[in-house]
């Protein structure tokens, strides 16, 4: 369940990626000189970095290492 | 003058870096410790080197220059994007390939690929392809080395000269200090230019007595009103660029890096600042680029500006030739420059500049991922290295590695392209379409060595006929373009100002699908490798 949500939420932030709704305006002008389609394509930036936390946290492949780790050991022991 | 000084020192403290990691060498005849690090770095090096190794002359004078001619539109197409698509590949292929090499030995990505499909000369033609497709990325570096050197200098050190300078500082830290002195001196060149960005939107602000009033000029004239928009790229062209930083992970050098990481834990850090670091480079560069337009007061931003105003209004009646002509003169890769020039006190510029030439210089991992793919593909593979040693294998790489900067620096005073066209046409485009071999390798039991070899033999093919197509038909001017072959209405190929649509996208769209769909179609009718080869990685 855990892994379904975060496949979807990767799914929703590239689908969002595309926003057509801010195509052709400039406005409105965030802080009163950033066009908002410019805005919005940072806010992507800082979500992007917000999934690859969730995906740190909760689909780490930790087992990875471990395997890595077992290796070492039985060759050291060979 | 004083800025092309301080720039000077920059160098020379890399050159030091260089040197000095040299001397911190385990054992400087070692092919794992002088092409690997020993497989040693700490968390902070492995960030800052992974991202900065990443980060080329483009990530400053291209976006700018992009943003300059093209408007907001370069941020989504490049920059978020990749901060959404990389450190994804990295989380998903990265680790799995850090620990394959931990348990296998694997030092380069063919390693693996021979090993994971059973396949010898196979490789080689990987091998290959590969390396024909990151030459152009060094070449950028050093091109990007000549245009900063001779902008910073106000043109007292030419562009020949520059390049040539760039391509000694670095061929000489890489020679000497292996992958341990590139990684360190990409992680003090990754801190010089994450505060470059910040630094020089503060001072080119002020500068220019802030930036609303520029903004909103620029809204009132019909012609820079688009540039704040993206009305001037269509949506697939746009959708288009998302598949480009697939590329990032099937790049040697990415993933020779990799397998540096001491622990898997290091690329924790990596995938979650991945995306911020790209926006505090791409952010301030891409909006900087769009506001040059509002500098009235700069002859070469004005000179470029009519290139471009001619271009647009008389570009169709006039012969291919002046038309390219009229692109390069309006190509915006130093405006960045000219504008620290215009409104930095001097010795900030200089700081400002060694910021620059900090991701210019990043072609240094791409040289040593080729010698290390050399040494260990070729030399090593069909034994040389038993025959000869590691010790000749560490000497011919470092031989390797002169040649190649040199046969680099030959390429890029011939080169005509603007940095950002020649990266993302061949280099980029390529390795994403090679990007469905790791994916297979790593994630599908059933991909096989022939599968291996029709989807390089594509990419390799396509990025040519892409090369042979555009240098035959020559690019349009701005506006619509040149339909080439179409059925039933439907434009399937077409010559754009900017490059190749097929179907309206850009080229590296329909190279990665036919890629990956040829990797399972051949996968699904030839012989599997051996089961024992396949519980080394599906265990």
């Amino acid at each position: 369940m855990k892994k379904l949500f975060l496949a979807l939420a990767v799914i929703t932030l590239y689908v969002l990626h595309q926003d057509f709704w801010f195509w052709r305006t400039a406005y409105p002008l965030v802080f009163g000189f950033v066009p908002v389609g410019l805005f919005y394509q940072a806010c992507f930036s800082v979500a992007a970095a917000l999934l690859m936390w969730l995906l740190v946290k909760f689909a780490w492949p930790g087992h990875l290492e471990r395997e890595v780790e077992q290796h070492r050991d039985e060759e050291d022991a060979a | 003058m004083i800025p092309a000084i301080v720039v000077f020192l920059y160098l020379a403290t890399v050159l030091y870096i260089g040197i000095f990691a040299f001397r911190r060498a385990k054992s400087k005849r070692e092919a794992e410790d002088y092409f690997l690090a020993s497989r040693s770095l700490g968390p902070f090096v492995f960030l800052f080197s992974l991202f900065g190794t990443n980060m080329t002359a483009f990530a400053i004078l291209g976006s700018s220059g992009h943003a300059f001619s093209n408007g907001i539109v370069t941020y989504g197409l490049m920059a978020s994007s990749s901060g959404l698509v990389i450190p994804l590949t990295i989380f998903f292929v990265g680790t799995r390939v850090w620990a394959l090499g931990k348990k296998h030995g694997f030092m380069t990505p063919v390693q693996m690929f021979r090993d994971r499909w059973e396949c010898g000369h196979i490789g080689t033609i990987i091998f290959l392809v590969q390396a024909v497709l990151l030459v152009p990325y060094i070449i950028i570096g050093i091109m990007g080395g000549g245009t900063t050197l001779n902008a910073i200098s106000g043109g007292f050190v030419p562009f020949w000269f520059g390049g040539a300078i760039v391509a000694m500082v670095v061929m000489s830290y890489v020679f000497f200090g292996g992958m341990r002195g590139t990684a360190w001196v990409n992680t003090f060149q990754t801190v010089l230019f994450l505060l470059f960005g910040a630094i020089a939107l503060i001072v080119i602000g002020v500068g220019m007595g802030g930036f609303g009033s520029a903004v909103q000029a620029m809204q009132s004239s019909p012609a820079l009103a688009p540039l704040l928009t993206r009305e001037r790229i269509s949506p697939l062209y746009f959708f288009s660029y998302t598949f480009i930083p697939l590329s990032a992970i099937a790049f040697p050098h990415i993933l020779i890096f990799c397998l540096t990481a001491r622990r898997m834990n290091q690329f924790k850090k990596t995938v979650i600042f991945y995306p911020l670091c790209i926006m505090a480079i791409w952010l301030p560069c891409v909006f900087l680029g769009v506001m040059a337009n509002r500098v009235g007061d700069v002859p070469e931003i004005r000179a470029k500006q009519e290139a471009r105003r001619v271009l647009a209004t008389q570009g169709k009646t006039l012969p291919p030739e002046v038309r390219d002509d009229l692109r390069e003169e309006s190509a915006g890769d130093d405006v960045i420059l000219l504008l620290l020039q215009r409104y930095a006190p001097l010795w900030l510029a200089g700081l400002l500049g060694a910021g620059i030439m900090a991701a210019v210089m990043a072609s240094d991992s791409q040289i040593l991922a080729l010698s290390t793919m050399f040494t260990e593909d070729v030399f090593a593979y069909y034994g040389h290295k038993e025959r000869f040693g590691e010790a000749v294998q560490v000497l011919m790489g470092r031989i390797f590695i002169v040649l190649i900067t040199m046969f680099a620096y030959v390429v890029a005073l011939q080169a005509p392209e603007t940095i950002f066209e020649l990266a993302i046409q061949y280099a980029f485009s390529g390795f994403a379409a090679l990007s469905p071999l790791l994916i297979a390798a790593l994630f599908w039991k059933g991909s096989t060595k022939w599968g291996a070899l029709a989807t390089t033999v594509w990419t390799a093919a396509a990025v040519a006929a892409v090369a042979i197509f555009q240098s035959i038909v020559p690019a349009p001017a701005p506006g619509p373009s040149t339909v080439m072959w179409s059925i039933g209405g439907a434009e399937v190929l077409s010559r754009t100002p900017g490059g190749t649509a097929v179907f309206g996208f850009m080229p590296v769209v329909p190279m990665v699908i036919i890629s990956a769909l040829l990797m399972i179609v051949v996968s699904l009718v030839t012989r599997k490798p051996a089961e024992t080869t396949l519980a080394k990685y599906f265990s």
